[in-house]
């Protein structure tokens, strides 16, 4: 395929390995944020591939992974209310709330429905007047566009039925919160490709400015990956840290700016509560007090007391302060067939990523 | 989540919405977010919309890295 194929040539990728190679005496943690960019680290072996002294650490980048088990007792809550439907992606139904999951919910009688798209959502309100449909709006600045304008859309066509449960999520205010921690040591960011397609290369400005930490925007075959830690190797070394575009094919300076718009007209910033990491200020959005009779939110539901598996170690993964392998129930409990915390139900969850392709260090 | 393929738009189908060519296959890509998409362009779609224009004239990540290690 055009603009795959070419981003996946094995010789550039071993010549660029050998340029990072030149690095020996640099000891670097580098966190790629995004989730997709893990999936496409393991899928490609290149984990294996570069320099012990290179150690890619995953963030918060996966938005099921991250929500929390009181969001998903809040959805299984409205899924029990009457003449509802549920519009969620798939990974979700899998993901265990306090003591039930979607998936369980389906099979008791509540009317869950798997989409592709969120304007599938706006389909199905259309299609089933009678009920009311919910769309879990979850998601970073990648998605978030997409729900803004499937709101929109509801709202021109005055669609009595359509609500959005919205777990939008932004990233810099995460990226800041981590940093903050300071639990881990991290040397250079590998930034989300396709929410730079969105928001820009500025928004990460603050990272090398305030804590001197160089910031690669990469794209996502083996070719791009690599090319941006040779860039982060190269900035570490030079200690001038700056923010640089390494998928400038995709991503321009300013982003998309008519997706931009259309969050900001649907959306207002929110305290969010991320799983591991708790209440992050401003880090969330909701739908403005326009659309509120579109929010989900105001539906009165009984939801119950949230309570997660005590041995479960989402909360670290995310944070990158373990992997899953120092987890007691990773593989040995909790697999993808039964997973017991959501970094393993998405298939771009770290733990889901270290089962599958069979990391042991 | 944040997985967006690429795709060249061969058709338009009304302003909201062109066919797509996606490794062999045509889809249905909504174009809210990229109003001026036209024919012949090269995408990325996610979850059914296309969100950025893809634009290797200005930028070809793949030239510049064979340029790097050749430098």
């Amino acid at each position: 395929m055009k603009y795959l194929d070419e981003y996946r040539n094995k010789e550039l990728c071993q010549q660029l390995i050998q340029q990072i190679k030149k690095y020996p005496k640099l000891d670097v943690n580098l966190m790629e944020v995004c989730g997709t960019h893990t999936v496409s680290i393991f899928r490609s072996g290149l984990k294996e591939l570069l320099p012990e002294n290179v150690h890619l650490i995953s963030g918060p980048g996966c938005p099921v992974c991250v929500t929390p088990v009181s969001a998903i007792d809040h959805m299984i809550a409205l899924a029990r209310m009457d003449e509802t439907m549920i519009a969620t992606f798939g990974d979700m139904v899998n993901v265990p709330g306090s003591s039930s999951s979607l998936k369980q919910e389906r099979a008791k009688g509540a009317d869950i429905r798997v989409i592709y798209s969120p304007f599938q959502a706006l389909e199905l309100s259309q299609a089933f007047p009678q009920k009311k449909i919910i769309l879990i709006g979850i998601g970073f600045e990648t998605t978030i566009p997409l729900l803004a304008s499937v709101v929109l859309a509801a709202d021109r066509k005055s669609l009595q039925n359509f609500y959005l449960f919205s777990l939008a999520k932004v990233m810099p205010p995460i990226l800041k919160a981590i940093l903050q921690t300071g639990e881990i040591k991290i040397d250079g960011f590998l930034c989300p490709g396709h929410v730079s397609a969105i928001i820009g290369t500025r928004p990460y400005q603050f990272i090398p400015m305030h804590h001197h930490i160089p910031c690669v925007v990469a794209g996502f075959e083996p070719v791009d990956i690599l090319l941006a830690i040779l860039h982060l190797m190269k900035q570490i070394d030079k200690q001038k840290p700056i923010v640089e575009n390494q998928y400038r094919r995709a991503v321009k300076e300013e982003g998309n700016t008519i997706a931009r718009k259309k969050m900001e007209e649907v959306f207002t910033p929110v305290n969010a509560c991320w799983r591991g990491l708790g209440i992050v200020v401003g880090s969330g959005l909701d739908l403005r007090s326009e659309f509120s009779a579109m929010n989900a939110r105001n539906f009165k539901v009984e939801i119950e007391k949230s309570q997660e598996n005590p041995q479960c170690r989402c909360g670290e993964v995310l944070r990158g302060v373990i992997t899953p392998l120092h987890c007691p129930l990773f593989r040995k409990v909790c697999t993808p067939e039964n997973p017991i915390g959501a970094c393993m139900v998405s298939s771009e969850g770290t733990c889901a990523a270290y089962y599958k392709y069979g990391i042991e260090s | 989540m944040c997985l967006a393929i690429p795709g060249k738009i061969i058709g338009r189908i009304d302003t909201e919405q062109v066919k797509v060519l996606i490794g062999g296959i045509k889809k249905t890509v909504r174009i809210d977010l990229l109003p001026d998409a036209e024919i012949g362009d090269y995408i990325l779609v996610h979850a059914g919309y296309a969100i950025t224009r893809i634009n290797e004239k200005e930028a070809n990540e793949v030239i510049r890295a064979w340029e790097e290690i050749d430098s």
